[in-house]
């Protein structure tokens, strides 16, 4: 029953989103400063990681390939595949769950708990509105990031499939360049659109509503990790249904 | 002024506020005195709209709350300055930016405009100099008096105060008191308090309020308590054994 009452409670936070909007020059400053802490600085962490698992993918594949008949080409498609369509829309998705989802969660959580929530209330502003609406529009730019995800992921393949000598330059442009379907990135991009939604709310949802006191902002953060990451792995089952099967 | 008539608040089946009738009046520190559990919170949460009223009316100079549109109520929001309990400053604001912040919402200053009252609100709460330092940088009475200047900037009709001085020094106390009792008679602010301190009953009391179990037990000024045969307010502020023994002290004519 509390799970029901609390998706309730998550769509009734939409509504009350949009009920009284913060005076623009303000908001215009909120999501500047929200653009800087939940994408600028994830900036980092999304590259190396991507880097690094571009890498792993090419690598892996190469060993896994010991078939003489099958072109060594096949690398670059597959570290290609595996990058546009899962890795970066989805694993970093999980990954930001962790990063900007318990920064999301402990940071209102802590407002919540010190007051500062109640305080912006009192002064008669939609306090939901001036939380978590910036951090909605500052997670717009989110398919910006993984589409940069993407890039390095693939520089990172290239890199490892050439240095480490699994294949040469020209077999993995080759591979890279094979069947390519561009609906795949559409795909992406549609799905990381929603994971930004996700990622953006499920974690502000758990720090506005959390009751208590320090020791649950620690444990709405956990939560929130854990449902946003459940979110995000089920939609993406969802999403792949419907617009590749 | 704000009178507040047959005010009822329950959350499901359980009555916090039972019938209080009550009025405070504009340019005195009207305090809110009880026990922990008397209600005093959700009265006062009641009086800043944040929790709607299960039955009675709220008058703010004459006009009901209950029938202000949405408009109205923000407008009237507005006009109210918060001082919590545990100061509810931003932390990611400096102490200036905390005080700006009602200016930046709700006015079109321009930023000179916006310096030179955040200047003199700051000189009013003794604090000049702090102006770039972060919250967690400043000690509990400082942050007391930063609450303070954000509840006064823009100039409210209707200062609230949750425990203004928990958790500080007596002396440091005694001055958070003061400060709020000058601030209410220089700007003719209708002032409440909610309070355990009996050093603020005896300071700045000018009208007292004790809830009892959701009912208002006992109404009068900080002379008259001293004089109160009602047994629930005596037991209360004579808990404290300074108190008590003053008072025996005072009747055998020390």
């Amino acid at each position: 029953m509390s799970y029901i009452e609390s998706i309730g409670q998550y769509f009734i936070m939409f509504r009350d989103l949009f009920k009284k909007m913060t005076k623009a020059s303000q908001l215009k400053r909120l999501i500047l400063q929200e653009i800087h802490v939940l994408m600028t600085k994830s900036l980092g962490i999304v590259i190396f990681i991507s880097f690094f698992i571009g890498a792993v993918i090419t690598i892996q594949t190469a060993l896994n390939l010991s078939n003489p008949l099958i072109p060594k080409s096949l690398i670059g498609y597959a570290a290609r595949q595996s990058i546009i369509l899962e890795f970066s829309p989805t694993f970093i998705s999980v990954i930001m769950a962790g990063k900007v989802g318990s920064y999301i969660t402990s940071s209102i959580g802590t407002m919540r708990v010190t007051e500062q929530i109640d305080a912006l209330e009192v002064m008669g502003i939609n306090s939901l509105n001036y939380l978590v609406f910036p951090k909605i529009i500052a997670m717009l730019f989110y398919p910006f990031m993984i589409g940069i995800s993407m890039f390095i992921g693939i520089f990172g393949a290239y890199m490892a499939a050439t240095i480490g000598g699994f294949l040469s330059s020209s077999e993995f442009l080759t591979g890279l360049q094979e069947d390519f379907i561009p609906f795949h990135i559409i795909y992406a991009f549609i799905k990381t659109f929603i994971f930004a939604i996700i990622l953006a709310t499920i974690p502000s949802y758990h720090g506005y509503y959390m009751k208590g006191g320090a020791l649950e902002v620690g444990r709405a953060s956990t939560t929130s990790f854990v449902w946003t990451s459940v979110v995000i792995i089920v939609s993406n089952y969802v999403i792949t249904q419907l617009l590749l099967s | 002024m704000i009178k507040v008539e047959n005010l009822h608040k329950s959350f499901g089946d359980v009555n916090v506020l039972k019938g209080i009738d009550t009025q405070f009046i504009r340019g005195k520190t009207n305090l809110v005195i009880g026990q922990s559990g008397s209600g005093k919170t959700v009265f006062l949460k009641c009086l800043l709209g944040l929790f709607e009223p299960t039955k009675g009316d709220i008058y703010f100079d004459d006009k009901t709350y209950r029938d202000f549109s949405v408009k109205q109520r923000r407008e009237l929001r507005k006009q109210m300055g918060m001082v919590f309990q545990g100061g509810a400053l931003f932390d990611s604001m400096t102490v200036e930016e905390n005080i700006k912040f009602p200016l930046r919402m709700f006015t079109k200053q321009s930023q000179a405009e916006m310096q030179n009252r955040v200047e003199e609100v700051l000189d009013r709460v003794n604090l000049d100099g702090a102006n770039q330092k972060f919250p967690a940088e400043i000690s509990g009475g400082m942050q007391k008096r930063v609450s303070i200047a954000r509840a006064i900037v823009n100039k409210p009709k209707f200062l609230f105060c949750d425990e203004p001085n928990s958790g500080l020094d007596p002396r440091t106390a005694t001055v958070i008191d003061n400060l709020i009792q000058e601030i209410t008679k220089e700007n003719q602010i209708t002032t409440i308090i909610n309070t355990h301190d009996m050093n603020s009953v005896f300071e700045i009391g000018e009208k007292i309020i004790y809830l009892q179990d959701g009912i208002l037990a006992w109404e009068g000024t900080k002379d008259e308590i001293h004089k109160t045969d009602n047994k629930a307010v005596t037991d209360f502020v004579y808990s404290s054994n300074l108190f008590r023994k003053v008072k025996i002290a005072q009747q055998k004519g020390y």
